[in-house]
């Protein structure tokens, strides 16, 4: 059984796809946009519960891989993705079932729906992150052990790759972070296919219908000049962590990645103290005057104070006043194997993961 | 030093003269719908004031509203040739996709979308299609487009595919004004493209406007140069500005409250100005505006500009006053306006229309006009109206502070007299001397800046930011500010990851006071 989805449910998506971002998965405007012209020209894309997926189903698994702050630039154009998808068919010689999204969070949010539109499947409401995360292997299915390949790889000049086979997930994000790199940090990709049976098992379950709430309760908030962070915080159970404005922005742009830190400088009950976050195209660890706060798996949210609308890694600058929050990370995350993909030693923190949840 | 500055508004045009950091004279007279005749008649009444009249004027400062209001309401716009320069990238959005539909049909002239552009990396992202750019420019001859905005893919990492564009341009169409988007924004196409297209959809309105301002100065004898303030309080030169017309797009709301900074003496404090049909309300922090964060409308068009952070509510003496009616409607302020009628419409005027102001001078808080003609409007009604005004002060006050503590008011405008003396969250309320001229004594003390922006390479971050530092303080200095009094406004730095030696390209602003005249 699938659901419609109505294009206010999309900008409402663009909202809670971005703030689920943590800094990172590119804006969603871009891909909002796209939807806007898609639904103008008479496409309508429809959502399906994970639930009701077969067994046996084939679920293609999409995202737009690369520097965010390469697409600000590159613009995102819907028949990319639809394309990643088509030569991952043609590769295997299966037709899809459905598209999902590989990351909910930021633009990867939305590509799901451009490539629905194009090619007439539905959207499964689930990921397979829960938020944004840089690496490949930073998903639950290679948490779950899940086999890596193969991956198709888009970019418009009509170069087209498949990477047919590698021995882990690790070797996955080597192999086509480098092709990523050759078609100039961006890519649309279609991941491993997954089955129905896969995806009941290790998806994150209803993040898209998640996002939409999110974004919804900040329009409404914005809408009735209520509190936007509190909003957030009250509909994705958050805990507020810091409240400033921005003084430093250092970035650095290394094998297709987005790397630096951001400083922000405390004010109303947070003046006096300093929080930095150091970033790997999202936010991953937060120390406040020096003392680690908060840390990858648990989501690490850059707000912007007064709309609540997501602050990302490549757009964030000096003079910003933020709100800066955590929300749970999906379970799947905190078992010590999740640990081992998406905590802070996996991005060379050396640090033991303390949840800003923890009692 | 001596400089006249003038604020050229939708209602009035002010102009003061400062002198050495005092202000001398101040006059405010309607704006004409030519521009050039409310600025000769400025000048004109300033200049009969004995000390004005004495000694040379080392520049002419003009703030305006008008291009930003060109876009806002829809007028005075230019069609542009439209050229992207990235195919086969971002093919599904071209430009003007995100623009709202009425300003779109009247600023759209043409779309081509090219090959070419560049990675991230440095590498072309396909080799720039001059056969193409060629036909564009030909077509845009063909037919009749005097405007054309070029944006590429990463052109403020690699500017030489909108440069190479231009060559073509000036080869088959020399005639046409053309705007680089390199030149208006930083990383981010659609943004930054807006921005260029936004700019050579006001080229001939800049030009009319700007030869109006000299027209203005040659006539009433001032032999100065004439500079016009841009978004960020300080100035650029007539050249400059016909080029650039956006950069001016905040500057009269940056005008007003630096000026409310310059005339209280406080560089920390909430300011509003009231004018005749809204009022703007802003925070000051070290006697700059607070800036707004990353993306900013104007006219509905996203651009990356650098703006005060305003919120503006449909307020001013100009609101039209609905009474109570029988059938429970309530009295309703606003937001209509009857604007620059005020002088006609008012009752206080002997107009037929009950303003906020008429509620004002009946409620015996100002007097305007002929005071017996408000005696109309009820005492209830009056105080009702100047209750409504303090619950939408308050509430925007409220909605624009940062922090939770009662904070200082400044209050200007022609329409400050709507602003009471106490105010929920508000400490105190100042009103100055020539509180009203505001924005033309921000425009006189606007600053001079200098920029940088180069490669650095082989250098630490903080090495890099220094050296560009150090040179945009130079050429600060070489503009006429006064060393002492610089700062830096805005620092950003990218680093260049497809050049050798940890290249980082940065750009750096400062800004600072302009130097007394050596007489």
């Amino acid at each position: 059984m699938t659901t419609p989805i109505t294009l206010d449910d999309i900008e409402s998506l663009a909202v809670g796809a971005w703030i689920l971002g943590t800094g990172g998965g590119g804006s969603p405007y871009l891909g909002l946009l796209n939807m806007r012209r898609l639904y103008a020209e008479g496409h309508r894309v429809q959502l399906m519960s994970p639930l009701d997926l077969a067994d046996d189903d084939r679920v293609a698994v999409v995202s737009n891989m690369g520097a965010p702050l390469v697409g600000q630039e590159r613009l995102a154009d819907s028949r990319n993705i639809a394309r990643a998808v088509e030569i991952q068919e043609e590769f295997s010689g299966e037709k899809f079932c459905a598209v999902m999204s590989l990351e909910i969070g930021g633009g990867n949010g939305i590509q799901p729906l451009m490539a629905a539109a194009h090619l007439g499947l539905p959207v499964v409401d689930a990921d397979t992150m829960g938020r944004a995360y840089p690496e490949a292997q930073m998903t639950s299915v290679a948490v779950g052990g899940l086999q890596p390949y193969p991956c198709a790889l888009y970019d418009p000049r009509g170069i087209e790759a498949v990477v047919t086979k590698v021995p882990s997930w690790k070797w996955m994000e080597g192999a086509s972070r480098k092709i990523c790199v050759e078609m100039g940090s961006i890519a649309s990709t279609c991941k491993a296919p997954r089955t129905g049976a896969e995806i009941k098992e290790w998806g994150i379950h209803f993040t898209v219908s998640k996002a939409i709430g999110i974004g919804l309760r900040v329009r409404e908030a914005q809408r009735r000049h209520e509190d936007p962070v509190a909003a957030i915080l009250d509909e994705a159970q958050g805990k507020k962590l810091f409240r400033g404005k921005v003084v430093d922005v250092e970035r650095r742009t290394t094998e297709g990645f987005l790397r630096g830190r951001a400083v922000i400088e405390g004010l109303d009950e947070d003046r006096g103290s300093r929080l930095e976050i150091a970033f790997q195209n999202e936010w991953v660890v937060a120390w406040r005057d020096g003392a680690p706060v908060a840390m990858s798996p648990d989501l690490i949210c850059v707000l912007d104070t007064v709309s609540g609308n997501a602050a990302g890694t490549e757009t964030i600058r000096y003079g910003m006043r933020v709100t800066v929050v955590a929300l749970p990370a999906p379970p799947v995350f905190l078992t010590a194997k999740g640990l081992e993909h998406v905590g802070p030693r996996a991005f060379d923190y050396d640090l033991d993961f303390r949840s800003v949840f923890d009692p | 030093m001596r400089r006249i500055g003038i604020d050229v508004g939708g209602t009035n045009t002010d102009a003061v003269l400062l002198q050495d950091g005092r202000l001398v004279h101040a006059i405010k007279t309607p704006t004409t719908a030519d521009v050039t005749g409310g600025i000769v008649t400025a000048l004109d009444l300033l200049g009969r004031h004995p000390e004005v009249a004495r000694g040379a004027i080392d520049g002419v400062v003009i703030g305006t509203t008008h291009f930003v209001n060109a876009v806002v309401q829809r007028r005075g716009l230019t069609r542009v040739g439209a050229i992207r320069i990235g195919l086969p990238t971002g093919a599904s959005l071209p430009p003007f996709c995100d623009w709202p539909a009425d300003l779109a049909v009247l600023a759209r002239g043409a779309v081509f979308m090219l090959e070419g552009g560049h990675d991230y990396d440095g590498r072309p992202i396909m080799p720039f299609d001059e056969a193409g750019m060629r036909d564009a420019a030909r077509q845009i001859r063909a037919s009749g487009l005097s405007a054309v905005a070029i944006a590429a893919v990463f052109s403020p990492l690699d500017p030489s595919h909108e440069e190479r564009a231009r060559a073509i341009l000036a080869e088959e169409c020399p005639e046409a004004s053309v705007t680089l988007s390199h030149r208006l924004g930083r990383i981010g196409l659609l943004e930054r493209e807006n921005a260029a297209l936004l700019n050579a959809a006001l080229a001939d309105l800049a030009r009319v406007t700007i030869a109006g301002f000299r027209e203005a100065i040659q006539a009433s004898h001032i032999a100065a140069p004439l500079y016009l303030t841009q978004n960020d309080g300080t100035v650029m030169s007539a050249e400059t500005a016909m080029a650039l017309p956006v950069m001016s797009f905040a500057s009269s709301a940056t005008n007003s409250m630096r000026g409310a900074a310059f005339l209280s003496g406080l560089a920390d404090a909430m300011v509003v100005d009231v004018g005749g049909t809204s009022t703007d309300v802003g925070e000051l922090r070290h006697g700059f505006p607070r800036e707004a964060n990353s993306v900013v409308e104007v006219g509905q068009v996203r651009t990356l500009f650098r703006m005060p952070d305003l919120l503006s509510i449909a307020l001013g003496g100009g609101s039209i006053v609905a009474p109570a009616k029988a059938d429970g409607a309530p009295l309703r302020v606003g937001p209509q306006s009857v604007g620059y009628r005020l002088t006609e419409e008012a009752l206080v005027f002997g107009g037929a229309t009950p303003t906020a102001t008429d509620a004002a001078v009946a409620a015996g808080i100002v007097v305007i006009g002929d005071p017996t003609k408000a005696a109309g409007v009820p005492r209830e009604t009056a105080d009702a109206v100047l209750g409504m005004a303090r619950g939408k002060l308050e509430d925007a006050i409220d909605r624009m502070k940062t922090e939770a503590g009662p904070v200082p008011l400044i209050a200007v405008g022609g329409g400050a007299f709507l602003v009471p003396d106490t105010l929920a969250g508000v400490s105190r309320v100042i009103r100055v001397p020539h509180g009203d001229c505001a924005n033309a004594v921000g425009a006189a003390i606007a600053q001079v800046s200098g920029e940088t922006d180069q490669v650095y390479r082989e250098m630490t971050r903080q090495a890099a930011i220094a050296a560009a530092t150090a040179q945009a303080i130079e050429r600060a200095v070489a503009a006429g500010a006064e060393r002492a009094s610089l700062e830096t406004v805005d620092v950003e730095d990218m680093p260049l990851a497809y050049l050798p030696g940890n290249a980082l390209r940065v750009r750096v602003r400062v800004a600072g006071a302009m130097r007394g005249s050596a007489r």
